[in-house]
C-alpha cells in the first residue's frame, strides 16, 4: 500500500505546500480545529506557569477537595492545590515528554531506517532484527520494564517511549528510502558524482522527512498516553510535579467518592492534547501524502 | 489494485509454497525470540530491589537474607544465572513466581484464556462498530459523516484505557447499577464451567449452562467495551482507507457503470476486496490490545496474564515477567504467521507478488 | 444500513445482560449468602504457610485462621466497644492446660483435637512444628527468637499429649511469643509424606495446602485473584464459627472496593483510603471500626549519620517544621492518634507509644536551623510506594513545609519491592515509614527501632550507648520482674528518644474495617488481620 514511488512529487517547493495546506485546511475543518488546539497547547506550554492564578505546588489544607467554583475553576485536590493551575502548568511537561520522545525516536529510528533502506545488506539486516525484536515485545510492558529498571524520571519515560516506537519509524523510513534508492533523481545525483552520504543527506532524507513528520504527530499522542499508563501503575514522574497522567491516576481514587474533578479535568486536558495530535497527524498526512486525497 | 478473483494455480504447488513460507517465517522469527529472551533477562536483572531482601521477610538478619539469596540462586554470577534460565527454558520450565508462589508456566496457562477471551471479545465489539463506521466514512469522503467518524474513533484512542475503564465502572456499576461488580470473570456465587477451552463463554455453552454464560458475559461487557473504544481508531481508519482505494478502482467503476445498486457495489464488490488490509490491521490490533490489556485488567480485577506481569514487574519478581514476555513474543510470531496464511488463502496472488 | 443493525444488537445485548441489575446474589443462593463472608482487599497471599520463604502479610491471615496455636489471647473490650485482644491474658487453644515453671512451660494437649484429615494432634506434631519454625530460617525463625525460642532441644515431647518448652533464659516475651501466628501446629505426618530430600520440611506442600487443625481450610486458591475457605466442622479449639464459607477476593483498585461495599456486594474490607473510611463513617450505611495499631507509629525518619542531620539542632528544626495538624486533617481525616504536641508539663509515662512535645512552629525551626549553621540543604525524602495513599501526601506536605525553613527536598518514590532493600542500606537521609510490633511492649519496640544492634528498623542508623543501656536494662528487668528498674529504664529510653529525636513520630495509625450492617463480630488482633472465627452475619 505504501507505493509512494508511483507518485513522486514534481513540485516539492514551499509555495506548493502552502497552497496545498490552505486547501486541506479549508476542505477539512477538523484539521483546522486541531491546528487551533495545537496552537493553544503550545501557548499553554510556553506561558502556562506565568498566567495561572495559583502556585500549582502550594497546598491549602482548609480548601482541600473543593468542587469547581469561581475561585478554583477546576476545583482543588486532596492537599487543596488548585487543579486548574496544575492542569495548565502540566502542559509544558507533557508537551516536553511528547516532543522529546518523538524527536529521539525520529533520530534513532528515522536515521537507522533510512540507512537500512539505502544501504541494504548488513545494515538493513541489523536494523531489521532490532526492530523485529522490539516488535515481538508486548510494548507497554517493555516500556514499564525500562522505566522500572532505570528509575522513574522524565528522561527515562522519554527514552522508553522512544524505544517502543523505534520499529515503527525504522520501518517507515526504510520503506521510503528503499523506494527512492533507485528513483530517477537519485540516479541522476549518483551519475553526477555525488557520494552515497551526500545523496543520503540531500536527496533521500528531505524526501523521507515529511512522511515521518506525519508519524511524529501521531506518536506524540501515544507518548502522553504511555506516560499516563506508567503513572497509573506508580511509575510516573516525581510528585508533586504536575503531570496529566499522574493527576488522572491519583484523582481516580476520588471518583467513587464524588470528587470527580480531580481526575476529570486532567483527563480531559490529556484527551484534548492526544486528540489534537492525532487529528493533526491525519491532517498532515493529507497534506504530505496527496494519494489519500480523493 | 484489487480485482475480481483470478482462477489460478494448481493445488499441489500452492501447498508446497505455503509450507515453505511457514518454515521460512518461523526460521526468521528465531533470532527475534533469542533477542527477546536476552533483553528480558537483562532488563529484569536491572530492576531495582533485591528479591532476597524482599523475600527474607520483615526484620531479617543479613545472614537470613544471604540464605534466601543462596536458595534463590541469586548469589551466582549473572552469566551462570542466564545459563540456568536457558536450560530450564529448554525443559519448558519457566520458573516459579515468588509473589504468588506458583510455577509460572501453570499460571500463564491458567490466566491466558482470561486475557484472550477478554481481548477477543473487545476486538469483536470493536470490529462490529469500526468496520461499518469505516465503510460509511469511505462512501462519502470528507463529508460531515466522514469527519464525525474520524472524530469519534480518534476520541476513543485519545483516552488512557484505565481512565475509560474507571469511568465506565463509575457510571454503569456505581451510579446506574446496570453492570455487575468489577470482580473478575465471574460473580462469586457462580462456579466456573468445566474447563474445555478456558473461555467461560464457550465452556458454559458446552456445559449447557445459560446462567453461567450470562454471568460471565455480564462481567465481560465493561472491560471489553473499554478495549473496544481504544481500538476503534486503527480499524476504522484502515477500513476507510482500504475502501477508498477499492472504490476508486476500475472494476468498481465498471460495476457501477453497469447499473448495479450502490449497496451491491459497496458490500459485494468493494468490501470483499477491501478486507485484506483490514485483516492485517486486526492482527496488529489484537497483539497490541493483548499488551494494552495490563491496565484494563488492573481496573477490572481481571485474572489475566497482563495484571500478573505488572504485579510481578513491580515486585522485581523475575520469572513471571520473563515468562509473560516470552509468551507474548511467541504469540506475536504465531499470530503474524496466521495472518499471512489467512491473507494467502483469501488472495492467492499476494504470495506470488510479495 | 447494516451498521445501525449492528449497533442495535450491541445495545440490545448490553441491555439484556444488564436487566437483572445489581441482583448479584440470586434468591436460590440467599441461604449460602447468609453463611458466606465476602471479603475484598488489595492483595492476597503468596503462600498459605507462614513458615514459607517470603510469605507475605495476607498469607499470615490464612495461617491464623487455618492453624491452631497452643495458646491464644483472651478478649477484652475497648471503651468504644471493639473487642480487643488482651495482651496479658492467655487461654488455651490446642492446649487445654498450661503450666509455667521457673525455666520451662508444660502444655497438656486437648484429648479430642484432630487435624483436618482426622488424625489426632499429638505432642510430636507440636515439636515437629516448633523445630521447623526455628530451623527453616527467615521470618519464622526470627520471630521465634524474639521470644528466646531458638533451638530444637528446647522443645520436648513428654508423652503423646504432654509437651514442654524449656527456656534458654528468662524472657518476658517467651509465652506471648507462643501466641503469635508463627508457632502454629502442623500435621507433621502428612507433611513428611509430601516432603522431599531437597525440601525436608515440606514447604512446597504447605505452600499450597493448609494442613492444620484450625477452624478453616483453604479449598480454592487462585493466586492474585481469590482465596476460598471452608469451615472445619471438626474444630475443637473453640465454639464452632458461624461463617461456613469465606470468599476473599482481590480487588486492586481502591475505588472499586469502596463501590463494592457501598453497593452491598462485599461484606468486609479493611484496606480503603482514610478518606473513604471517614466518609463511610459519616454516611452511616456501613459499620466502620477504627482501632489504633498496637505498638505502631508512623514517623519521619532522619538519618543521624547524614550531615547536617548529625546535628541535633537540625533534627529539632525539622521536628518544629513538620505540618502535623495538616497531616491529621487531609491525609488521615482524623483517623489516627496524634503523637505530637503534648503539653510542656506532661510527665513521661511507662508506656509506648506516647506523644512528644514538638508542634509546628516555623519561627522556632528557622531559628534552630540558623543556630546550627547548616545551609543549602538539599536531600531526597523517600517513601514506600506500596503505601502511597498515605505516604505521598505526607511527603508532599513535609516537602512544602521544609521548603519554608530553607530545606529543599525531592520526593523519591521507592517501589514496594525495593523498600526493604533501601531500609537495610540505612542510607536514606529523610523518609517516612510505619513500624508496628506484634508484641505490645515498649522495650520490644525500642529494641527494634532505637537499639544500635543490627535491626533494619533502626533506619536512622542511630547509635547511642546510653539508649542501649536503657533498652537492655528494661528487657532484663522485665524478665526478672524488677518493675522499679523497668519503669526507670522505660522512661529513660522514651525521654532519650525525644531528646535525641532521630525519628519524629507523627501519629499512631488506625486499623479501619468497614462492614455491612448485618456483619458483626470483628475483633482486633495484634497482627491486624481478620479472624474469621468470630464473625457473624445476619
Amino acid at each position: 500500500m505504501t507505493d509512494l514511488a508511483a507518485s513522486p512529487r514534481q513540485e516539492s517547493s514551499l509555495t506548493a505546500l502552502v497552497r496545498h495546506s490552505r486547501y486541506v485546511l479549508g476542505e477539512n475543518p477538523v484539521t483546522g480545529f486541531a491546528f487551533a488546539l495545537f496552537v493553544l497547547i503550545v501557548l499553554a506550554a510556553v506561558f502556562g506557569p506565568h498566567i495561572v492564578p495559583y502556585d500549582p505546588l502550594a497546598s491549602d489544607t482548609s480548601e482541600a477537595l473543593k468542587p469547581p467554583s469561581l475561585q478554583h475553576w477546576f476545583g482543588t485536590d486532596q492537599l487543596g492545590r488548585d487543579v486548574f493551575s496544575r492542569v495548565v502548568v502540566a502542559t509544558r511537561l507533557d508537551f516536553f515528554i511528547a516532543v522529546a520522545s518523538v524527536a529521539l525516536v525520529f533520530l534513532m529510528g528515522g536515521l537507522a531506517g533510512v540507512a537500512a533502506g539505502f544501504f541494504g545488506g548488513w545494515t538493513d539486516r541489523i536494523v531489521g532484527r532490532i526492530a523485529d525484536t522490539i516488535m515481538a515485545f508486548p510494548l507497554f510492558v517493555l516500556a514499564m520494564g525500562i522505566v522500572a529498571a532505570l528509575g522513574n524520571t522524565v528522561q527515562n519515560i522519554v527514552l522508553a517511549t522512544a524505544i517502543v516506537n523505534f520499529p515503527l519509524y525504522a520501518r517507515i523510513a526504510r520503506a521510503e528510502a528503499n523506494i527512492r534508492r533507485e528513483a530517477g533523481f537519485v540516479e541522476a545525483a549518483r551519475l553526477s558524482g555525488n557520494s552515497d552520504w551526500r545523496i543520503l543527506t540531500f536527496q533521500i532524507l528531505p524526501n523521507v522527512f515529511p512522511i515521518l513528520v506525519v508519524q511524529m504527530s501521531l506518536t506524540m499522542g501515544y507518548a502522553i498516553l504511555n506516560a499516563a499508563g506508567l503513572s497509573f501503575i506508580g511509575l510516573g514522574v516525581r510528585p508533586p510535579t504536575p503531570e496529566w497522567g499522574i493527576m488522572v491516576a491519583e484523582g481516580a481514587q476520588f471518583i467513587v467518592s464524588g470528587e470527580w474533578w480531580n481526575a476529570f479535568f486532567p483527563g480531559a486536558a490529556l484527551m484534548v492534547a492526544v486528540f489534537c495530535f492525532n487529528l493533526l497527524g491525519d491532517g498532515l498526512r493529507d497534506m504530505v501524502d496527496p494519494r489519500r486525497r480523493t | 489494485m484489487g480485482g475480481p478473483d483470478r482462477p489460478g494455480h494448481d493445488d499441489h504447488n500452492e501447498r508446497r509454497e505455503m509450507l515453505t513460507m511457514i518454515v521460512k517465517r518461523l526460521a526468521m522469527a528465531i533470532p527475534s525470540l533469542i533477542g527477546v529472551v536476552v533483553v528480558t533477562f537483562l532488563l529484569t536483572r536491572a530492576l531495582p530491589g533485591d528479591p532476597a531482601v524482599y523475600f527474607a521477610g520483615p526484620a531479617a538478619t543479613p545472614q537470613a537474607i544471604q540464605q534466601v539469596r543462596v536458595n534463590l540462586g541469586l548469589d551466582k554470577p549473572l552469566i551462570e544465572q542466564f545459563g540456568r534460565y536457558v536450560v530450564d527454558l529448554a525443559h519448558g520450565n519457566l520458573g516459579t513466581s515468588l509473589t504468588t508462589g506458583q510455577p509460572v508456566a501453570t499460571e500463564l496457562r491458567n490466566r491466558l484464556p482470561a486475557s484472550a477471551e477478554l481481548t477477543l471479545l473487545g476486538l469483536i465489539v470493536s470490529i462490529v462498530i469500526a468496520v461499518p463506521l469505516g465503510i460509511v466514512a469511505a462512501t462519502k469522503p470528507n463529508s460531515l459523516i466522514d469527519q464525525a467518524c474520524r472524530v469519534i474513533s480518534t476520541a476513543g484512542v485519545s483516552l488512557p484505557v484505565f481512565f475509560t475503564g474507571l469511568i465506565l465502572v463509575y457510571v454503569f456499576y456505581y451510579l446506574l447499577g446496570w453492570a455487575p461488580a468489577p470482580l473478575g470473570r465471574l460473580d462469586v456465587f457462580y462456579t466456573e464451567p468445566p474447563h474445555v477451552t478456558g473461555f467461560y463463554l464457550i465452556d458454559s455453552l458446552i456445559a449447557g449452562d445459560p446462567g453461567t454464560f450470562m454471568a460471565s458475559l455480564k462481567q465481560l461487557i465493561l472491560p471489553a467495551l473499554t478495549l473496544a473504544i481504544f481500538s476503534l481508531a486503527p480499524i476504522t481508519r484502515m477500513t476507510r482507507a482500504s475502501m477508498l482505494a477499492v472504490l476508486s478502482s476500475d472494476f468498481v467503476r465498471t460495476a457501477r457503470a453497469s447499473g448495479l445498486s450502490a449497496y451491491t457495489v459497496i458490500i459485494t464488490y468493494a468490501f470483499r476486496n477491501a478486507m485484506l488490509p483490514v485483516i492485517t490491521t486486526l492482527g496488529m490490533v489484537f497483539s497490541f490490545l493483548l499488551g494494552a490489556n495490563v491496565l484494563v485488567e488492573k481496573v477490572f480485577a481481571w485474572p489475566g496474564i497482563g495484571s500478573y506481569a505488572v504485579e510481578a514487574l513491580l515486585a522485581s519478581d523475575f520469572a513471571p515477567v520473563q515468562g509473560f514476555v516470552l509468551t507474548m513474543a511467541v504469540m506475536y510470531v504465531m499470530l503474524n504467521l496466521l495472518i499471512d496464511i489467512l491473507y494467502g488463502l483469501i488472495d492467492p496472488r499476494v504470495r506470488l507478488e510479495a | 444500513m447494516k451498521r445501525r443493525d449492528f449497533l442495535k444488537s450491541v445495545t440490545a445485548l448490553t441491555a439484556a445482560a444488564a436487566v437483572p441489575a445489581p441482583a448479584i446474589w440470586s434468591p436460590a443462593k440467599a441461604q449460602s449468602r447468609q453463611e458466606t463472608l465476602l471479603i475484598v482487599s488489595e492483595s492476597g497471599p503468596n503462600n498459605l504457610d507462614i513458615h514459607g520463604v517470603g510469605t507475605n502479610v495476607p498469607g499470615y491471615e490464612v495461617s491464623w485462621n487455618c492453624y491452631d496455636r497452643l495458646i491464644t489471647h483472651e478478649m477484652k473490650t475497648l471503651p468504644n466497644g471493639t473487642p480487643y485482644y488482651d495482651k496479658t491474658k492467655f487461654k488455651p487453644e490446642l492446649a487445654e492446660d498450661m503450666n509455667v515453671g521457673d525455666m520451662s512451660a508444660t502444655f497438656k494437649l486437648r484429648k479430642d483435637a484432630v487435624f483436618q484429615d482426622g488424625t489426632p494432634v499429638t505432642a510430636k506434631d507440636v515439636k515437629w512444628s516448633f523445630d521447623r519454625a526455628v530451623t527453616v530460617g527467615g521470618f519464622p525463625t526470627f520471630q521465634m527468637s524474639a521470644g528466646s525460642l531458638a533451638k530444637p532441644e528446647q522443645f520436648v515431647v513428654v508423652d503423646d499429649r504432654t509437651f514442654r518448652v524449656d527456656f534458654l533464659k528468662k524472657d518476658r516475651l517467651t509465652i506471648p511469643d507462643l501466641a503469635v501466628i508463627v508457632p502454629c501446629i502442623i500435621n507433621s505426618e502428612l507433611v513428611k509424606k509430601n516432603a522431599t530430600a531437597q525440601d525436608p520440611w515440606g514447604l512446597e506442600y504447605t505452600k499450597l495446602n493448609t494442613v492444620g487443625s484450625g477452624a478453616y481450610k483453604v479449598t480454592n486458591w487462585t493466586a492474585g485473584s481469590q482465596v476460598v475457605l471452608e469451615r472445619n466442622d471438626k474444630w475443637k479449639g473453640g465454639p464452632l464459627p458461624k461463617i461456613k464459607r469465606v470468599i476473599w477476593r482481590i480487588v486492586p483498585d481502591a475505588g472499586n472496593r469502596r463501590a463494592l461495599l457501598e453497593r452491598g456486594d462485599a461484606d468486609v474490607s479493611y484496606d480503603l483510603p482514610n478518606k473513604d473510611f471517614s466518609e463511610l463513617k459519616t454516611d452511616g450505611k456501613l459499620t466502620i471500626v477504627s482501632t489504633p495499631y498496637s505498638n505502631g507509629i508512623q514517623y519521619i525518619g532522619v538519618n543521624v549519620q547524614h550531615p547536617p542531620f548529625n546535628d541535633v539542632k537540625v533534627r529539632y528544626a525539622v521536628a518544629y517544621a513538620l505540618p502535623y495538624q495538616k497531616i491529621m486533617d487531609v491525609v488521615l481525616y482524623g483517623l489516627g492518634k496524634p503523637m505530637f504536641g503534648a503539653p510542656a508539663d506532661t510527665a513521661t509515662e511507662v508506656a509506648w507509644p506516647q506523644p512528644h512535645k514538638f508542634n509546628t512552629d516555623l519561627d522556632k525551626a528557622k531559628k534552630l536551623l540558623a543556630e546550627s549553621g547548616a545551609s543549602n540543604i538539599n536531600v531526597p525524602i523517600s517513601f514506600d510506594l506500596g503505601f502511597a495513599g498515605v505516604n505521598q501526601p505526607i511527603c508532599e506536605l513535609v516537602q512544602e513545609s521544609l521548603q519554608q525553613i530553607g530545606i529543599t527536598t525531592t520526593i523519591n518514590k521507592v517501589p514496594g519491592a525495593n523498600w526493604r532493600t533501601e531500609l537495610t542500606k540505612k542510607t536514606m537521609p529523610l523518609f517516612t515509614n510505619v513500624f508496628s510490633g506484634w508484641l505490645d511492649y515498649p522495650e520490644y519496640f525500642f529494641y527494634w527501632c532505637y537499639h544500635s544492634g543490627k535491626s533494619i528498623f533502626n533506619t536512622m542508623d542511630y547509635q547511642s550507648p546510653q539508649m542501649d543501656t536503657f533498652v537492655d536494662g528494661a528487657r532484663a528487668a522485665a524478665a526478672t520482674g524488677d518493675w522499679s528498674t523497668y519503669n526507670k529504664d522505660v522512661k529513660g529510653f522514651v525521654d532519650l528518644a525525644f531528646t535525641d529525636m532521630p525519628r519524629i513520630p507523627l501519629y499512631q495509625p488506625y486499623v479501619n474495617v468497614a462492614m455491612q450492617k448485618n456483619v458483626s463480630g470483628y475483633q482486633y488482633w495484634f497482627h491486624r488481620r481478620l479472624d474469621y472465627r468470630s464473625f457473624v452475619k445476619g
